[in-house]
């Protein structure tokens, strides 16, 4: 039996707090009809004991007690539909500047990223924060959402304006792709529905542009990435001497009969078979998960890595990173020691340098007050206790990316992005 | 470029990666088991994951002792097949011997006991991880969960301090005495689930296909007439068509009336239905929140 073979979509909410996040996503659902009964009637009465007059549609994804309790998003909410065209993952995220982390969670994976704007405020530092975390993480598109647009009369000029000033401030950061909407997440405009009142804006509606922007995926096929998970050993007597390696393709196309190095030994040998979910099959690219046979006897292990011999990933101890710093009990310590995560290794770190913290408002890169704290965004470099296999982030998401642990706490205290 | 996988296998490659994962990471995971689709789906997935060689973690089934008869017999089979170990953790044995008190009443239910003998169970066997089959699109308080997600000593979840949890990075370090709680497939919807099922020809309990069933109503929803459940006099008993689209306990599981007799006519009827699947679970129905309530004190 067969599936119509339907795209996956991953996007993300972003902006600052209160400018109608949840709402959109609540409207978004719910003009795209994909609220069940009980659902709309839970929150429906929900609204009705909170002595709310409308339905409010954010309580769809503001699903804690906490969050109904204060009215904000706390922490990341996932929400699934589909279209014919599509279907969809939604992380509708938090505004609050105290809960950036759980931002970054929500956008880390995403596709696109909404970025929404009250028409009524503009583009703020929140706004700023979160573009340039969208822009970080290399979110191949943005859609500034410029929200509440009844609350202005939708009015061209003020539209105009938000979207200037986010041009202006996006020119400086590393993001090709961005779309402007009109819309009003409370009424409906130009989210599922075409709206009457903004007959000046002559763009798609979002649920358009969501079905039709085009991922030409976001994966590398061209450099092969393997990070071995785990080494497969049945230990019966019809596999007796099998041996294979199980992880996700990170990049490239590997193919039987292909010739493979591996790091950090450098061997090479030829894959013999692969090993997919359905059996033997030929190839295996990103995002598979397979298991890897190769025809010599290699010792490997977990977080070896198998790439070409003609294209390997850098290996490396001292690595430069953008990071984003969680941790609001401390800041970043320079000499200070943490555990890292990259790809399916775990090493330990000195932080050797701090290159600069970047001004959120003017991007300046400040070299003087380096201290960074809470959700702040800076340049550091790491020295790492073993090689790691990597390259940069915006060539490969998996193999460029790093988190960052404080071993005191077991918190993971920063995102990293590798230069 | 033509290198493409459908949302399918896009879903099975993530569930798979984080089993591994777990099994990599972790010295003794334990792999929940309720005998519904969804654990029913795990144990496949964690099947293909270590193929050919065993799955690397034993079953844990919190039995309330009311459970349909055809649960028990189907996780039976299914452990004898895959010559898996079974831990089963007994509801019954945990009133006899003091450990939960039972709930009375007409409402009664064992499904919130079923949190003390499970945190028992994973105290007794040193599980520093519980893979669950929950999933983000069942219910709100689920919908915030991680993949990989803390809980204390007391086995507890603290959903406004959860820790970030960025691209495929698994954070799980953890104290003495902690553990975590692992969802392979958060980003299923029931949806996928049964589609995934279908392709994959996976053998289901006949409790998810329409059968004739003695019923009565309560509170709007159908429930399976059984000794476990002290009826009102008025909640008169009927024969009606139903199905199942969750299995839980026989008390809190609510049944459907459905004509879906094979799996594509449960596709078709869930992909046309205006109600969620837990729509039907009286538990859940408890409070605005019941849900992360329990999850709060260490529920699946
Ligand atoms: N008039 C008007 N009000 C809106 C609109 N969109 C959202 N609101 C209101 O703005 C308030 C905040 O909305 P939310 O959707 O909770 O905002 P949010 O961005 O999700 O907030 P956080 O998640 O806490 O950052 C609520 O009172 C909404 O009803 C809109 O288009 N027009
Ligand atoms: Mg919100």
């Amino acid at each position: 039996m067969e599936y119509k073979s339907s795209e996956l979509l991953r996007f993300t909410t972003a902006g600052s707090v209160d400018d109608g996040k949840s709402t959109l996503i609540g409207r978004l659902l719910y003009d795209s009809k994909s609220i069940y009964q009980d659902q709309y009637d839970a929150i429906k009465t929900a609204s009705e004991k909170r002595g709310e007059e409308n339905v409010n549609l954010a309580l769809l994804t503001d699903g804690l007690k906490s969050e109904r309790e204060q009215g904000i998003t706390i922490d990341v909410a996932y929400r699934y539909f589909s279209t014919p065209k599509r279907k969809f993952i939604i992380a509708d995220t938090p505004g609050h500047i105290q809960y950036t982390r759980n931002m970054v969670t929500g956008a880390s994976t995403a596709n696109v990223a909404l970025i929404i704007v009250d028409a009524r405020n503009g583009v703020v530092e929140q706004t700023k924060r979160h573009a340039i975390i969208a822009s970080l993480l290399q979110i191949p598109h943005l859609v500034v959402c410029i929200n509440k647009m009844d609350l202005v009369d939708y009015s061209q000029e003020i539209y105009d304006q938000v979207h200037d000033d986010f041009e202006s401030f996006a020119a400086k950061l590393d993001i090709n792709d961005v779309t402007f909407i009109p819309i009003s997440a409370l009424v409906g405009d130009n989210v599922v529905n075409r709206s009457k009142k903004t007959t000046w804006y002559e763009g798609p509606t979002l649920i358009y542009y969501l079905e039709n922007v085009h991922i030409s995926s976001d994966h590398n096929f061209i450099d092969v990435r393997f990070p071995v998970q785990s080494v497969i050993r049945p230990y019966n007597d019809d596999f007796h001497d099998y041996r294979g390696y199980a992880g996700r393709v990170a990049g490239g196309v590997l193919k039987k009969g292909d010739e493979v190095m591996l790091l950090p030994s450098g061997f090479t040998s030829k894959i013999s078979k692969i090993q997919g979910p359905d059996g033997e099959q030929e190839e295996a690219f990103p995002p598979q998960s397979v298991t890897i046979l190769i025809e010599d006897d290699i010792d490997i292990s977990r977080g070896d890595m198998i790439v070409r011999p003609n294209n390997s990933a850098t290996v490396a101890q001292d690595i430069d990173l953008m990071i984003c710093w969680f941790s609001s009990d401390k800041s970043l310590q320079l000499r200070g020691k943490y555990a890292v995560l990259h790809t399916t290794q775990e090493v330990r770190c000195i932080v050797k340098e701090i290159k600069y913290r970047l001004d959120i408002n003017t991007l300046h890169r400040d070299m003087e007050n380096k201290e960074i704290n809470m959700n702040e965004i800076a340049r550091i470099t790491i020295r790492t206790t073993k090689p790691l296999f990597v390259d940069a982030y915006r060539k490969n998401r998996i193999t460029g990316s790093v988190i960052i642990i404080d071993e005191a706490t077991n918190n993971t205290v920063a995102a990293g992005m590798i230069i | 470029m033509s290198y493409h996988i459908n949302h399918l296998k896009e879903l099975e490659s993530e569930s798979i990666f984080i089993l591994r994962e777990v099994a990599a990471k972790f010295e003794n995971p334990v792999l929940m088991f309720s005998g519904g689709k969804d654990s029913i789906l795990m144990v496949h997935l964690a099947y293909k994951a270590f193929y050919p060689a065993k799955i690397p973690f034993p079953l844990l089934h919190v039995d309330t002792g009311h459970n349909f008869p055809e649960t028990i017999k189907y996780r039976d089979d299914l452990v004898e097949k895959l010559g898996l170990k079974l831990i089963v953790g007994s509801v019954e044995e945990g009133i006899k011997n003091g450990l939960v008190t039972e709930e009375k009443g007409f409402n009664a239910m064992r499904n919130g006991l079923q949190t003390a003998i499970l945190l028992d169970e994973l105290e007794k066997g040193k599980f520093d991880a519980a893979l669950g089959g929950a999933r983000r699109d069942e219910e709100k308080a689920r919908a915030k969960e991680r993949f990989f997600s803390h809980r204390d000593e007391f086995g507890q979840w603290d959903p406004k301090n959860q820790r970030p949890e960025l691209w495929n990075l698994f954070n799980n370090k953890h104290q003495f005495g902690e553990h975590f709680r692992v969802f392979p497939i958060s980003n299923w919807t029931e949806l996928d689930v049964w589609q995934y099922l279908a392709v994959e020809q996976v053998e289901l309990p006949s409790l998810y296909f329409s059968h004739k069933r003695k019923v009565f109503k309560r509170d709007g929803t159908l429930l399976a007439d059984c000794e476990y459940i002290n009826k009102r006099p008025e909640e008169e008993v009927f024969e009606e068509v139903v199905r199942c689209r969750t299995i839980g306990d026989m008390t809190c599981t609510g049944v459907w009336k459905s004509d879906a007799a094979t799996i594509e006519d449960i596709i078709k009827e869930v992909s046309t239905t205006r109600m969620t699947e837990r729509g039907g679970r009286t538990d859940d129905k408890r409070s605005e929140t019941s849900m992360e309530d329990r999850k709060k004190h260490g529920y699946f």
